[in-house]
């Protein structure tokens, strides 16, 4: 059974039912909401069986597929994942599932909606498993289009705005990457990502490759300072669009550094860590700030996003300075570890509060923290998990929030106390805009007349926060299956970038 | 002159006779009946596809025939086969205008038969007068067919502007042309390469020449500085003919500079590359900001094109086989998108009226849902994101130009790329964001349709299962 090219099949089977629902749109529009769930629970039952095939205690590539794609570049159509990639492609196809329930209500061309949706969350599979590094970029650029059509037709008033400065923002930063790519290929002859690994070169070159890599996905992550195109694009982008693009899209970047930047060029990491890790800081501190000031629930999410994913950053490259401070490693594989476990807590959470937000949005109609007072009055259940989910966002013990961001901090102590200190800073402002949310929209007195006739979660409202305070809670109680399917990986990578490139 | 000779040339040779039979016919048949045209013209370009297939497909080494001064090799046949191809596109595209608007005569087909003529002809050259020859049949059809509508004030100034640039760079060509004749003393291209790089020649002469002859390349290509006939003859010329000149004619422009720089000039590679460079740069950065300013969709694309020329440059910079082949592979690519770009337009015109403003589009999503996508497809293409056929164009000539060791120029292509992605942008928010001004949906012939479905699906296609289109392109160079 497991002779399936389970990895292709996660690929092409959301974008055949993306194909179907646009063909069924016009004639039976009925059968696209129940098709697109079909296809998407298909998708993710499959990316089960991934994780019951997968082996746990190996770093090598798994799952492999490879066959020729262009012949005269010696490109390959070369799919595999490992620890790294595995719990992303989980999320991803998690999130796509709950998007598609999550959309059920759009009622402007619904079929093009969903079909948007799935092709986006199938293109993100197969960038996250591409082992080829021209298709990673096909992949990687090809997802701008869905997200661009999502936020434009379906997002708010200033949705034109807001998807050109997401689509320019990204393509700008990823026309770099794509040069570095094709330097490497005339310099190694070959685009295979574990050629490019093993590829030798001298310390100039790969501070270029490296601060191309970094343009790239900085953009992505995003870091400050170009993060400016996040805040719009999610205010404006419709409820299933911010929660793909807080959930998922924002690990692209984080899953780049790791699969290229790092052990691509790690002499250059070496060398300019100092840059990331200030930009991270200055990310973690300072828009934690920025989110303080807020008084969009959208922009106020979107902001601590910035700021939570300025912990992945910094965990990702605290290994060097742990190495040239202590002599030794230990602590660096805690660094990426707790950078890959906060980027897949934050996919729950930051996924979970845009639906939450969504919640409030269609039975209001308002996004403004001002519009509302004293909600959990009138919807108790939802504010349950609305609380919940603001709690793990500040890092509550107990809740997944608390495991990613603890493993970096404590990283960060063996790197420096300074670093530990800048980044624990962020427990307290992540409680203080988190808190201070919770406190002016839920409690207090029953504000105006639209909190006062507010309804309670409906069923599926119920289902989609059920399944995210589950994973959060899971995770933050009980995190090691998913620790244990990356160490090896994580191990391995922390070896390997320890070694020196330059020949 | 043998009979082995006269095979080499046969689709030629099928062309022409075609073309005098579709010329006499059209007197004969009656003005309702005006469709058999059409039909013998596009049966005419099927079969002299069949006859270059053949030939293509026959043992590839390169022959020289009519005392070297036509060749036949891989790179004219494939180049050929995609003329007919996209001609066949460009006719039934054109078919369903020209009834709208008038002007469906057998002139249009004649003219158009000629320009190819003159294309195959300066694909195959191998001598400077056989260069020159099919250049010039091509270029005059193109004045003609740039003013079919006699009575358009436009389209009069516009094939004006046109002639009397066009033949100053001819002379220019010509004059640059004389002066590597007088320096070399031979005519054929290939006895030309031998004695540069046994260095013949006076290093004066040849420079002026290589000067004259480049620049009478950028004006067929239309780089910058020598791009201001584009925009003027894209906007005055009836939209079929726009579809033409930026389809076909490109071809026909990079066989050109392929002929000429490096089957007969490759010894003086340092010398043009630097030239080049510069027409690449200016070409790359003007046409992708320029556009962005423009409201007339033609203008716009007719800046595109000259962004484009900038990108085609790029592949010839390194005088590698691959660099070539990328060259090749971005011409024929934008040949196709911009041929489907200009149809969504024909398809938008209504008896009177062309499609010429941006705000045409708006809403088409909603007017025609399907041909939206294939404009979408096509727009997305042009600003080259993958998985689009775009893509795989633009880093084929990016690679080449770092490979000649160009990375700030590539840096540049890539930059003006992200520039240019704004304004296909907003074709895409026009037909999908905004609302429509007219909500009639539009409408278009059967085999336009067909037509215009089969080229926006190749922009996925191709792009999908570039590796095809890339080996014919690599294995036209080797």
């Amino acid at each position: 059974m497991l002779d399936w090219p389970l990895l292709s099949l996660l690929t092409w089977i959301p974008i055949a039912g993306a194909v179907a629902v646009i063909a069924l749109g016009q004639r039976s529009p009925d059968l696209v909401r129940p098709l697109s769930l079909i296809v998407a629970l298909v998708t993710f039952g499959l990316s089960l069986l991934l994780y019951a095939g997968f082996d746990a205690t190996s770093a090598q590539m798994q799952f492999v597929e490879k066959a020729v794609w262009i012949e005269a570049f010696n490109i390959h159509y070369h799919l595999g994942i490992d620890g790294l990639s595995l719990p992303l492609i989980l999320l991803n196809t998690l999130i796509c599932v709950l998007v598609v329930v999550g959309g059920w209500r759009i009622t402007d061309r619904p079929h093009q909606y969903m079909a948007a949706f799935l092709t986006l969350h199938a293109l993100m599979t197969g960038m996250f498993a591409a082992l080829d590094a021209l298709l990673f970029y096909v992949f990687f650029e090809a997802m701008l289009v869905p997200m661009f059509l999502i936020i434009g037709i379906w997002g708010g008033p200033n949705r034109i705005y807001a998807t050109v400065k997401f689509f320019l923002f990204t393509f700008f930063g990823s026309v770099f990457m794509l040069i570095a790519l094709l330097w490497l290929y005339l310099d190694s002859g070959s685009f295979a990502i574990a050629d490019l690994h093993r590829h030798e070169f001298g310390l100039v070159p790969q501070i270029w490759v490296f601060l191309a890599f970094l343009i790239a996905f900085a953009v992505k992550v995003p870091m400050w300072p170009v993060h400016t195109w996040l805040p719009d694009a999610h205010v404006e982008a419709p409820t299933g669009g911010s929660v793909v693009l807080a959930a998922v899209m924002l690990k692209i970047g984080g899953y780049g550094l790791l699969r290229f930047a790092l052990p691509i060029s790690p002499d250059a990491a070496a060398h300019l860590d100092w840059l990331v890790i200030g930009l991270s800081l200055i990310a973690i501190v300072y828009i934690g700030f920025v989110a303080l000031a807020q008084s969009d629930m959208k922009k106020l999410i979107a902001y601590s996003s910035i700021s939570h994913m300025g912990f992945v950053t910094l965990g990702m490259f605290l290994a060097f300075a742990i190495a040239r401070n202590t002599g030794e490693l230990t602590g660096a594989g805690l660094g990426m570890s707790g950078a890959m476990v906060q980027m897949i807590s934050h996919g729950f959470i930051s996924g979970a509060m845009f639906l939450a937000v969504g919640v409030l949005y269609d039975r209001v109609h308002s996004r403004e923290i001002s519009a509302y007072g004293g909600v959990a009055n009138t919807m108790p259940w939802f504010a349950m998990f609305a609380v919940l989910f603001f709690m793990a966002n500040s890092g509550l013990p107990g809740t997944s929030g608390f495991v990613g961001e603890f493993m970096v901090i404590l990283a960060a102590f063996h790197a420096s106390f300074w670093f530990a200190f800048a980044a624990a800073a962020t427990l307290i402002l992540g409680a203080a805009y988190s808190l201070w949310l919770v406190k002016r929209v839920f409690y207090g007195e029953v504000a105006n007349d639209n909190v006062a006739s507010l309804k309670d979660l409906d069923g599926r409202e119920w289902l989609m926060l059920t399944v995210l305070a589950v994973f959060t809670l899971g995770l933050g109680v009980w995190p090691y299956p998913l620790i244990d399917l990356m160490e090896p990986s994580v191990q391995n990578l922390v070896g390997h970038i320890m070694q020196s490139k330059t020949g | 002159m043998t009979i082995a000779e006269l095979q080499l040339a046969l689709p030629e040779i099928f062309v022409l006779s075609m073309t005098c039979v579709v010329l006499l016919a059209d007197l004969f048949i009656s003005e309702e009946r005006r469709g058999l045209t059409h039909t013998l013209a596009v049966i005419t370009l099927a079969f002299a596809a069949i006859l270059s297939l053949r030939l293509m497909m026959a043992p590839g080494e390169v022959v020289y025939a009519f005392s070297d001064t036509f060749v036949r090799d891989r790179f004219g046949d494939v180049l050929k086969v995609f003329c007919y191809l996209i001609l066949i596109g460009v006719f039934v595209y054109a078919k369903h205008y020209l009834r709208q608007f008038g002007l469906f005569k057998g002139e249009f087909y004649t003219l158009s038969l000629f320009a190819l003529l003159g294309t195959m002809v300066l694909i195959s050259a191998n001598s400077l007068l056989t260069v020159y020859l099919g250049l010039e049949l091509l270029t005059l059809s193109s004045y003609a067919l740039v003013a079919l509508d006699r009575n358009s004030l436009q389209g009069s100034e516009a094939a004006m502007k046109y002639f009397v640039l066009g033949s100053m760079a001819s002379g220019m060509l010509l004059f640059g042309m004389s002066l590597i004749f007088g320096a070399t003393g031979s005519l054929a291209l290939t006895d030309i390469s031998a004695a540069l790089s046994a260095g013949v020649g006076e290093e004066m002469l040849l420079a002026f020449g290589l000067v004259f002859m480049v620049l009478g390349i950028a004006f067929k290509f239309g780089a910058v500085p020598l791009h201001m006939w584009i925009p003027d003859v894209y906007h005055g010329a009836p939209l079929p003919i726009t579809l033409f000149l930026s389809s076909v004619p490109k071809l026909a422009a990079v066989a050109l500079a392929i002929r000429l720089l490096d089957n007969g000039m490759v010894a003086l590679h340092g010398d043009w590359q630097g030239m080049l460079v510069v027409l690449a740069a200016l070409s790359m950065i003007l046409g992708n900001v320029v556009a962005i300013a423009q409201t007339n969709i033609k203008r716009m694309l007719a800046y595109s094109t000259i962004a484009h020329v900038g990108f085609i440059l790029l592949g010839l910079l390194p005088a590698t086989p691959e660099g070539y082949a990328a060259a090749m592979f971005y011409t024929i690519v934008y040949a196709i998108m911009s041929a489907g770009a200009f149809a969504v337009l024909i398809l938008l015109s209504t008896s009177g009226a062309e499609a010429e403003n941006l705000d045409d589009l708006k809403g088409l999503a909603k007017r025609n849902p399907w041909h939206a996508l294939m404009m979408l497809m096509i727009m997305f293409s042009l600003a080259g994101i993958p998985v689009f056929v775009g893509f795989f164009a633009k880093w084929q000539v990016i690679a080449a130009a770092l490979s000649a060791g160009l990375t700030w120029l590539s840096i540049i292509a890539v930059v003006t790329a992200v520039i240019g992605a704004f304004y296909y942008l907003r074709v895409v928010k026009l037909m999908y964001f905004d609302e429509p001004e007219d909500a009639e949906p539009v409408t278009a012939p059967v085999d336009f349709r067909a037509v215009l479905t089969v080229n926006g699906v190749a922009m996925l296609a191709l792009g999908i299962f570039s590796g095809g289109l890339i080996s014919l392109c690599v294995s036209s160079f080797v």
